[in-house]
């Protein structure tokens, strides 16, 4: 709590006066990178077709796993085509999937906890124990199962991973909403002869926005993982649509010819990455107690 | 408190019986076609064979009527047959499940060892280059792609350095144990073969570090914050002006009070391992329950699917009521 208890038990030696340059740093430092990180694929994403020095689907046999050179900067795949154009295009499919499961996720739990906050009673049962039976299943094999069921393809992959994505967002919305419903200005809203649906949407919801949109920037990366694993695994999108985690399968057996199946994953890890960095600078923003920290 | 316990086990019963309903209808009302995907082009031609197989395994009938076969056959302890392996699903289960219980448990260990440290340095030298070395650490932790990693690590150890063995449990010329608990690192000592111990012991390290990376960054995080909370509390400002040594407060007094939440989410977490760790498994060839998950959603193997799935979401169950009820001894406050 003050800065009394604090000091002697994480004591530091010395305490330079920090430059305004270092306390920019500190507090901004991983954030910014984050968003520069992020920012910058989405730029290559919508200019992938500008950027990209060959046609990402070209088959030509003929130079068909050859190391990076002047000519294929990151090399060629098992068909010849090169893998830097395809990890171009494949930011596409990252980045749609990840943004189009977290934010109709977060929609449709968001309104389904909001309701069900809101309604009490039969509803709220209904939709809570609902959201506690998808949350009681494996998100990942029960999204692999379903992903499996309706057949390989970047929409059925889609809808899969959103059967199992909605509940946490109608958990969390759903605890925001019943915290905000107690407070005095909702008292105020129904006694001034607002509806149910106005009091909701106009003024509890943007109130409780703050945690959830942590909870979206976090789950960003956490969508494009899941995505390029079940594409991993041969369940996500149709060959030849050139996607990080199909070319990760597609180099899995390829030890000497380390770069068909590297570089797609480091781009994986540097773009969940910038989510994630992201992300936390967001909670520290908007949580007073973890800033102090 | 008995009254909440039984109204836990109550919700849980419940939501155990659905679980059987979503699964079964999960299995049964998307448009994929078991028949078709196990049989191939030819066979799939002949309306003959198909429906001799259908009736076979009872896809012609209306699918309540299914669904009470198929409850009726979990009452029994009957998950149905596995139409790859044409073995009872519940047989396959056992067989593959020994295997995953020793990866996950050794993954998670290993995670626990390094995580618990690294949050409790991070803690107490907060804000400082340890602090942020292990926040990079578990950022990166949980940021790389599982199965990228492992292709990373079988890349260097195997197949450079090749100072690791390759993917799957032993090594192909080695004899496997006869097999008592099904747990290869028992089982070889039970039979005293000290050269199959040691293999299946080298199989395991890759793994099981590509396992913990994931893990280690959410104990190392709950850990770090946990231990700050309670870095904070009054009764450290009173160990303090008795005098207590630094390390006596940290490990004696704020360690223990800090342990909660990461005894929870740990929980949860080994949870998730041992449901099976698709992606290790997948590319180490590790036969265990994540490995027979992927294959039997590869091959649209329904019985295999539903029967696996709800062994999983049966566990779940079983540590989320487990969780609760410790709660209520934590924390009566939960039981209004």
């Amino acid at each position: 709590m003050s800065a009394v208890t604090d000091a002697p038990v994480t004591q530091r030696a010395v305490a330079p006066v920090a430059t305004r340059a270092q306390r920019w740093r500190r507090r901004y430092g991983l954030p910014a990178m984050g968003t520069l990180i992020v920012l910058i694929w989405i730029v290559v994403a919508i200019t992938a077709p500008l950027l990209s020095p060959h046609d990402p689907n070209m088959v030509d046999v003929t130079n068909r796993l050859k190391p990076p050179s002047g000519a294929h900067w990151l090399g060629t795949d098992a068909l010849g085509r090169d893998v830097f154009t395809r990890l171009l295009f494949g930011s596409r499919i990252s980045l749609t999937t990840g943004f189009v499961v977290v934010i109709v996720g977060a929609l449709f739990g968001t309104l389904l906890g909001g309701i069900a906050a809101f309604a009490r009673g039969k509803i709220e049962e209904a939709i809570m124990r609902l959201t506690d039976l998808v949350l009681c299943f494996p998100p990942i094999i029960l999204a692999l199962a379903i992903a499996a069921a309706l057949g390989i393809g970047t929409t059925n992959t889609i809808i899969a991973m959103l059967v199992v994505w909605w509940p946490k967002f109608a958990r969390l919305a759903h605890s925001m909403v019943l915290t905000q419903r107690s407070q005095e200005y909702v008292e105020a809203a129904i006694v001034a002869g607002f509806g149910p649906a106005r009091i909701l949407f106009r003024h509890i919801i943007p109130n409780s926005v703050g945690p959830l949109i942590v909870l979206v920037t976090l789950d960003v990366g956490n969508a494009i993982i899941t995505f390029a694993g079940l594409s991993f695994l041969g369940l996500g999108v149709v060959p030849p649509t050139a996607e990080w985690g199909s070319m990760v399968a597609e180099g899995r057996e390829l030890v000497a010819q380390w770069w068909v199946a590297t570089f797609p994953g480091f781009c994986i890890l540097t773009i969940v990455l910038g989510f994630n960095f992201l992300g936390d600078g967001v909670r520290d923003w908007l949580d007073p107690k973890a800033m102090k920290r | 408190m008995t009254r909440y316990i039984v109204s836990r086990l109550g919700i849980t019963i419940v939501m155990a019986v659905l679980a059987t309903l979503v699964i079964f209808l999960i299995a049964n009302t998307v448009p994929g076609d078991p028949v078709l995907a196990q049989l191939g082009d030819v066979a799939a031609s002949n309306k003959e064979f198909v429906a001799e197989w259908r009736a076979k395994f009872g896809l012609d009938l209306p699918l309540w009527h299914r669904y009470l076969i198929f409850l009726y056959g979990l009452i029994h302890g009957d998950l149905g047959i596995s139409i790859a392996s044409q073995r009872p699903v519940l047989d396959d289960i056992v067989q593959f499940a020994p295997a995953t219980l020793e990866l996950a448990t050794i993954g998670f260990v290993l995670a626990l060892l390094v995580g618990i440290p690294l949050g409790i340095v991070a803690a107490v030298w907060r804000d400082t280059w340890v602090d942020h070395i292990a926040r990079v650490v578990s950022l990166i932790g949980v940021s790389s792609p599982t199965f990228w990693l492992a292709f990373i690590m079988l890349a260097v150890f195997y197949g450079g350095l090749e100072i690791a063995p390759g993917p799957g449990q032993l090594d192909p010329i080695a004899l496997a144990p006869d097999r008592v608990t099904g747990l290869l690192l028992i089982d070889t000592v039970i039979a005293g073969d000290w050269g199959t111990f040691r293999d299946a012991a080298a199989h395991l390290v890759l793994p099981s570090i590509v396992l913990a990376a994931a893990t280690l960054g959410l104990i190392t995080r709950t850990t770090r914050a946990s231990m700050l909370e309670s870095i904070q509390q009054d009764y450290v400002r009173v160990a303090r002006a008795k005098g207590l040594r630094k390390s006596t407060i940290i490990l004696g007094h704020v360690f223990p009070n800090a342990l909660i939440p990461v005894v929870t989410l740990g929980g949860l977490a080994y949870a998730q391992l041992l449901s099976g760790a698709v992606m290790t498994e997948t590319i180490f060839s590790w036969p265990g329950l994540g490995l027979y998950t992927f294959r039997s959603a590869a091959a649209l193997d329904f019985p295999a699917i539903m029967g696996i799935t709800l062994v999983v979401a049966l566990v779940y169950l079983l540590i989320n009521l487990m969780i609760d009820i410790s709660y209520a001894y934590l924390d009566p406050r939960v039981m209004r």
